[in-house]
């Protein structure tokens, strides 16, 4: 079947690319333009581990073409920190607080609780567990994590102060 | 007992260092890994639970442009050995492909190979396979009649093991008894399904005549195994062991997917890959777990003291042996619990079914066997009307009896039990926890609090091999690390295996930091290529603090010594009048005679003439570590010193059921923990908490159903629940340290923990919340549907 | 887990989207948020030959309230309904369901038109248009109809949408009287999941504490939600005391012909709408009397 094209911008860079309509998006990301951050846990829409940011929302990749991301803007986990390589707050907290063990569904968790602390720079436990709520993590029983988002916010709060 | 000892940077809370390659996103997984030319699989799955294949035509498939092969379990058979089995079991064949015969619905019956992946799957619906349908069973009790279809016909019957080992006086000890009773206890087939399905690229280099591969691999001898299975050297096997795995918990052995990997690469001479879809992972990737059904007695006195224990366990393991039956031989290790009973009988029956085969799940069928004997003691505690943490300080092994030996053979290394559920109940206030309880039932809703105290065996040895298997003489599980020290001063650390979040680098650096006391940052700890790596047999049963870093420090105190002796022969002076620190070595009383870290490093690099006689250049040390009390075959009696360390655990949940939903809630949850000396605090927290998520998936949510027609109807995510933030609640852990006098850092494990006792707390929960209503359950999962049913029976 | 090949469409209008199905004479099919279609399609269980995009459709988007009734475009994503004031002071309800669809990740793509036309016998959006009556309004090539939510669901993932029909807006009546409350109640197993059963509730309340006017549906147990009207008569004109809505609830048995699954078994899922649909209602009136807490 016919070849799309497919102009889309990830992390600040444009990327312009002539795909099947059936590749995902996080297959898109991943092998087209060798953006391996997001990961692929179920391809169903169940586990979260391919969530990336869709003009400002978070999305899971993997329940969207890249034909229809065409023309939209996304931010995956390597486009969290700065250019120079240092890392966000909630990165950083993540570190600090040990908030995963494999690692596999951390750019998932990332991308949500980085959304969460734009949206609320203080955001209550049960908010927390609703924000990642559709993350499925098996290493950590998640308590890391809320504790990570939590480090986060008050690290936000204490530069913004 | 001695003094705690004192360390600069063990127990110490430090960053792990792994975890910034992973909050980047440049963790490398294996589907990270891209090469030129790579080539893709899709599984062809047989659609029945039993069928005999009659014929496979590939033509339409490899018609498909972008199709370079399609290969049948015929011709896989004919090329390769079997893959091994843990069991004597010679007439049962295990191959990667079904071989003429597919045994359960989602069987692999053919691998396409295709440019892309997505041609792969295109083709995949083209093969056409001419089956014919075949009896099947899929209840355990049923495959024991001996009317029912047999798997594996070869094998002449559905048992693949079935034996009993009776330990002390058991009939003695139930013919004394005040009192006994018998029960029965169900653990449904879950598993620890981690997000990242098992992935591997294989890639056959004919220059070298080497086969590399980059798995998401947790499997003990896995280029051993490759390299039987495809009649090549171990030498031409080059597991690359640097990649990151996505979440394992024992499970990820992929040995089948390799091989069918391995093959292709060598016969198309292209990079093949295969990473496992959800579907072909869930139903085909044969990683489901135990699966088990417990009838248990027990042998007690008016004051509920245990005096002997009989357990009959069923596994249903599923279509193939592999290393699955070896899940009924651990729980040998700690066959009593943490508990005093002076007698047992284990009689253990694997049974084959037409369904996926099991792989090694965290705690390697002890999260069960715990469950079963916490029941037991939770049925004690209601029938004598003694409360069911009386009953358990009443049964508690004590402090200072260990080191303790259970009628099984294992003796259990240290622990203070007491200490632990006494320190637990404080930090939880038990009694308020009743309050609450209660006022929960005051509200209308159904409350309970749940208690379990139970092991985890560690520092994981192989001997139910040889108990479960004569003819496996294996009394080693050793693990190794080699340290070198470069010109520069740079110390570099290896490991033979990969990691899936154990956070072995960090383990190996502080260890190793510990010893020679350098800075752990400045230690690179890296997984060695298989080719070069020592010795080792992968982070199971809860081993690797135990072992890596016991390998780890024993390396390093080499290195110490060897930096002592160059030191003592530039100073011409005895080894006793130095003293070694930071690296540096001064002449005890006067520290201006100091040689520095560089300046012996350089020594030993680069002058030789410098060195003492005799010794050899450079600065490199190995150490490969037997498993402490390890080493020998089970005794006749069928005892058998497993597991050398014990950390105990004790959990604390309070839940309440909806009436009328069955919908169960965790409002609280407390577990006091003690696994000796805490390396990592951080990492020790995330396998807890971790684990105890696990446990209440296993508890709650997650079932590998299969239907009358012996269809998996969970074979997606949609299906298999694994809970969510939601479902989890805050854990309060409580802390205490027994070292064991067994390890070097007095370290115990911690990989299973919380796994282990979190199924029997919940289970404890559901069970005492019924008990107002004289109702009780002991079948897990306790889905909301069970519930309800009950409540409404 | 690959989608089979099919060929992309973006529509930039409703004709061009009315058209396009026209032409794929049954093989087109409509994308909105692509969140119950592309799992279909990964799995191979859905495989159009041509994808027609409506994302891009301004025509298909916003929310408009009027003093009788709330107009969602089809295309309008389940996040800005859910976030959207508007909505939520005059149809708490539908906010209050739309909580319970899927994730914060699942309600930024998926549409209220999507979660319609896809009629999963769990979906909360469904249940909501069925207990309000709401109306669905399509156009296709052959020109625009309004369809009644009550001949919308045909059976589980089956509704009356005629092949080339594109969903346009769904209006969703707003109810005036002043005592009005709402209930809202499901059991999923995990927080996200689909509901083993729901049941929602509409009530307004007289002067004289008298039940005046009263929707019941039900959701998850049954193919497609159903409203339950015999259980509304038996509360209209009612002080609705615990007894009465225990009476009332106990007619619902016989009213449903739940289905079984893996999940939850057929009686499962009737004794549970039964305890569920009391709830709903005992909260609406609570809420209508001002004594929710
Ligand atoms: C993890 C997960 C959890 C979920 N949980 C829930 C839940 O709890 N409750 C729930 O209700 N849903 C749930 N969903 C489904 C979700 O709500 C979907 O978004 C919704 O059902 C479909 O909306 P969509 O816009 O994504 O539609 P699509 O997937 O794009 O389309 C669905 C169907 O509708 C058709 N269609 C879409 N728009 C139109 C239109 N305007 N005119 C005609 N036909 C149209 C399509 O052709 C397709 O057949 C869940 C989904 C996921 C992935
Ligand atoms: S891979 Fe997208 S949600 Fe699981
Ligand atoms: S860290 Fe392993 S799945 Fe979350």
């Amino acid at each position: 079947m016919s070849k799309n094209s497919v102009h889309i911008t990830v992390n600040g860079t444009a990327y312009k690319r002539e795909i099947e309509p059936r590749l995902t998006l996080v297959d898109f990301l991943r092998d087209e333009l060798d953006l391996t951050g997001t990961h692929v846990g179920c391809e169903h829409g169940v586990c979260g581990a391919c969530s990336v940011i869709m003009d400002g929302r978070p999305v899971r990749s993997c329940l969207i073409y890249a034909v229809m991301a065409d023309g939209h803007d996304f931010v995956t986990v390597e486009g969290l920190g700065s250019k120079d390589g240092s890392l966000s707050p909630i990165q950083d907290a993540f570190w600090e607080n040990h908030a995963m063990q494999c690692g596999y569904c951390t750019p998932g968790m990332l991308i949500a609780c980085h959304h969460l602390l734009e949206e609320n720079p203080d955001p209550t436990e049960e908010e927390i567990r609703e924000a990642i709520g559709g993350n499925l993590c098996r290493c950590t029983g998640y308590q890391q994590i809320v504790e990570a988002v939590k480090i986060a916010a008050q690290k936000i709060h204490g530069v913004n102060l | 007992m001695s003094a705690p000892q004192q360390f600069k940077y063990i127990t110490k809370k430090r960053r792990v260092r792994e975890d910034r390659r992973f909050v980047t996103g440049k963790g490398r997984f294996a589907a990270d890994f891209k090469f030129p030319g790579m080539l893709h699989i899709a599984m062809v799955a047989s659609p029945f639970a039993c069928a005999k294949i009659n014929s496979i035509d590939s033509s339409p498939a490899l018609e498909l442009p972008g199709v370079h092969y399609v290969l049948t379990g015929v011709e896989l058979a004919a090329n390769i050995n079997p893959l091994l089995s843990g069991l004597d079991l010679p007439d049962v064949k295990r191959l990667p492909l079904a071989n003429g015969r597919a045994r359960y619905a989602g069987e692999w019956v053919a691998a396409v190979v295709a440019d892309t992946r997505h041609i792969a799957e295109d083709a995949a619906e083209l093969v056409a396979i001419d089956y014919e349908m075949l009896d099947f069973v899929i209840d355990p009790e049923e495959a024991l009649q001996d009317t029912a279809p047999v798997v594996h016909p070869e094998n002449g019957s559905n048992i693949f093991f079935d034996k009993t080992w009776t330990w002390g006086d058991v009939e003695g000890d139930f013919a004394k008894a005040e009192h006994t009773l018998a029960l029965q206890a169900k653990w449904s087939r879950s598993s620890t399904v981690p997000i990242e399905t098992f992935a591997v690229t294989a890639s056959w280099d004919e220059g070298r005549e080497m086969l590399d591969i980059w798995a998401s691999i947790q499997m003990p001898k896995y280029p051993e195994q490759i390299a039987r299975a495809l009649q090549i050297p171990v030498t031409s096997v080059n597991v690359h062991f640097d990649v990151d795995v996505g979440g394992s918990y024992g499970l990820k052995r992929g040995i089948r997917q390799t091989v069918i990997v391995a093959y292709l690469t060598k016969k198309l001479q292209r990079p093949v890959r295969f990473i496992e879809d959800r579907l072909e992972n869930m139903a085909g990737g044969e990683m489901h777990g135990p699966d088990r059904v417990f009838d248990m007695e027990v042998a007690y006195d008016e004051q509920g003291i245990m005096e002997s224990l009989k357990i009959t366990a069923t596994d249903d393991c599923g279509c193939y042996p592999g290393r699955a039956p070896l899940q009924l031989g651990k729980p040998v290790s700690a066959i009593v619990g943490p508990y005093r009973i002076k007698s047992a009988r284990y009689h253990a029956r694997s049974v084959s079914t037409n369904k996926t085969s099991q792989e090694a799940v965290r705690g390697f069928g002890q999260a069960p066997t715990n469950f079963a004997i916490e029941t037991v003691v939770d049925r004690i505690a209601s029938t004598l009307n003694i409360s069911r943490e009386e009953v358990r300080r009443r049964n508690l092994i004590r402090s200072e009896e260990f080191p303790w030996r259970i009628p099984s053979g294992s003796e259990y290394d240290s622990g203070d039990y007491h200490a632990v559920l006494d320190k637990l109940m404080r930090a939880a206030d038990w009694d308020k926890l009743i309050e609450k309880r209660n006022s929960f039932r005051n509200d209308g809703k159904l409350a309970g609090l749940g208690l379990s105290t139970c092991l985890e065996p560690s520092g994981g040895n192989s001997s139910f091999e040889p108990l479960f298997n004569p003819k496996n003489d294996t009394t080693t599980w050793m693990e190794s690390c080699l340290i070198k020290v470069d010109m520069l001063g740079g110390i570099c650390a290896m490991m033979g295996t990969s990691s899936s979040g154990q956070g072995h680098e960090t383990l190996l650096a502080v260890s190793i930091a510990e010893v020679l006391e350098r800075d752990p940052d400045s230690i690179r700890a890296i997984h060695s290529e298989s080719v070069g790596a020592l010795p080792s047999n992968s982070p199971v049963g809860s081993r690797m603090a135990i072992m890596l870093g016991g390998a780890a420090a024993g390396a390093a105190k080499k290195i110490k010594n060897q930096v002592i002796a160059i030191a003592a022969h530039n100073f011409q002076l005895p080894e006793d009048r130095l003293v070694y620190e930071g690296g540096d070595v001064y002449v005890k009383g006067d520290t201006e005679r100091c040689l520095r870290w560089e300046q012996l490093v350089d020594i030993a690099h680069r002058q030789y003439h410098n060195m003492p006689i005799g010794s050899e250049p450079g600065l490199q040390a190995q150490h490969t570590w037997e498993v402490p009390t390890g080493g020998a075959m089970p005794k006749e009696d069928g005892t058998v010193q497993m597991y050398p360390c014990y950390a105990f655990e004790a959990h604390i949940p309070l839940i309440t059921i909806d009436p009328g939903t069955g919908q169960v809630q965790i409002h609280d949850y407390y577990i006091g923990h003690d696994c000796g000396t805490v390396i990592n605090p951080d990492i020790v927290r995330g396998m807890t908490f971790g684990g105890i998520a696990h446990g209440i998936g296993a508890a709650l949510y997650e079932k590998f159903q299969y239907d009358e027609s012996g269809q998996l109807q969970a074979g997606t995510f949609m299906d298999y629940l694994l809970p969510s933030a939601h479902e989890i609640p805050a854990v309060e852990m409580i802390k205490h340290h027994t070292p064991s006098p067994l390890t070097e850092f007095g370290q115990k494990g911690s990989g299973e923990s919380g796994y282990l006792g979190a199924p029997a707390a919940i289970a404890s929960a559901v069970n005492d919340a019924l008990a107002p209503l004289g109702k009780s359950i002991a079948t897990l999962p306790m889905r909301v549907r069970d519930l309800e049913e009950l409540l409404n029976s | 887990m690959k989608a089979a090949s099919f060929d992309y469409i973006r529509a930039k209008s409703i004709d061009e989207v009315c058209s396009a199905l026209n032409q794929g004479d049954g093989e087109a099919q409509i994308i909105a948020g692509g969140q119950t279609l592309i799992p279909l399609m990964a799995m191979r269980m859905s495989r159009p030959q041509t994808l027609v995009d409506i994302n891009d459709i301004e025509e298909l988007r916003g929310i408009e309230v009027a003093e009788k009734v709330a107009m969602i475009k089809a295309g309008t994503r389940q996040a800005d309904v859910l976030s959207s004031i508007e909505i939520r002071n005059n149809l708490p309800i539908l906010s209050e369901a739309l909580g319970h669809v899927g994730h914060t990740q699942t309600r930024n793509r998926g549409t209220i038109g999507g979660s319609l036309v896809a009629a999963d016998p769990s979906s909360e959006i469904c249940l909501i248009a069925q207990l309000l009556d709401a109306t669905m309004i399509a156009k296709s090539t052959a020109g625009t109809r309004s369809i009644p939510a009550n001949q919308f669901f045909d059976s589980a993932m089956v509704t009356s949408l005629k092949d080339g029909e594109c969903l346009m807006e769904i209006d969703f009546p707003i109810w005036n009287q002043k005592r009005t409350g709402f209930g809202f109640h499901e059991t999923s197993i995990r927080d996200s999941d689909y509901a083993l059963a729901a049941a929602s509730a509409q009530i307004a309340i007289g002067g004289n504490n008298k039940c005046e006017r009263v929707h019941l549906a039900v959701g998850g147990a049954t193919p497609s939600p159903l409203r339950l009207n015999e259980v509304e008569t038996a509360l209209i004109g009612s002080v609705l005391d615990d007894s009465v809505i225990d009476d009332a609830v106990s007619l619902i048995p016989n009213l449903l012909e739940p289905q079984s699954d893996v999940h939850a078994s057929a009686e499962y899922r009737r004794r549970v709408t039964c305890v569920l649909a009391a709830r709903a209602i005992r909260d609406a009136r609570d809420r209508a009397q001002g004594k929710f807490s």
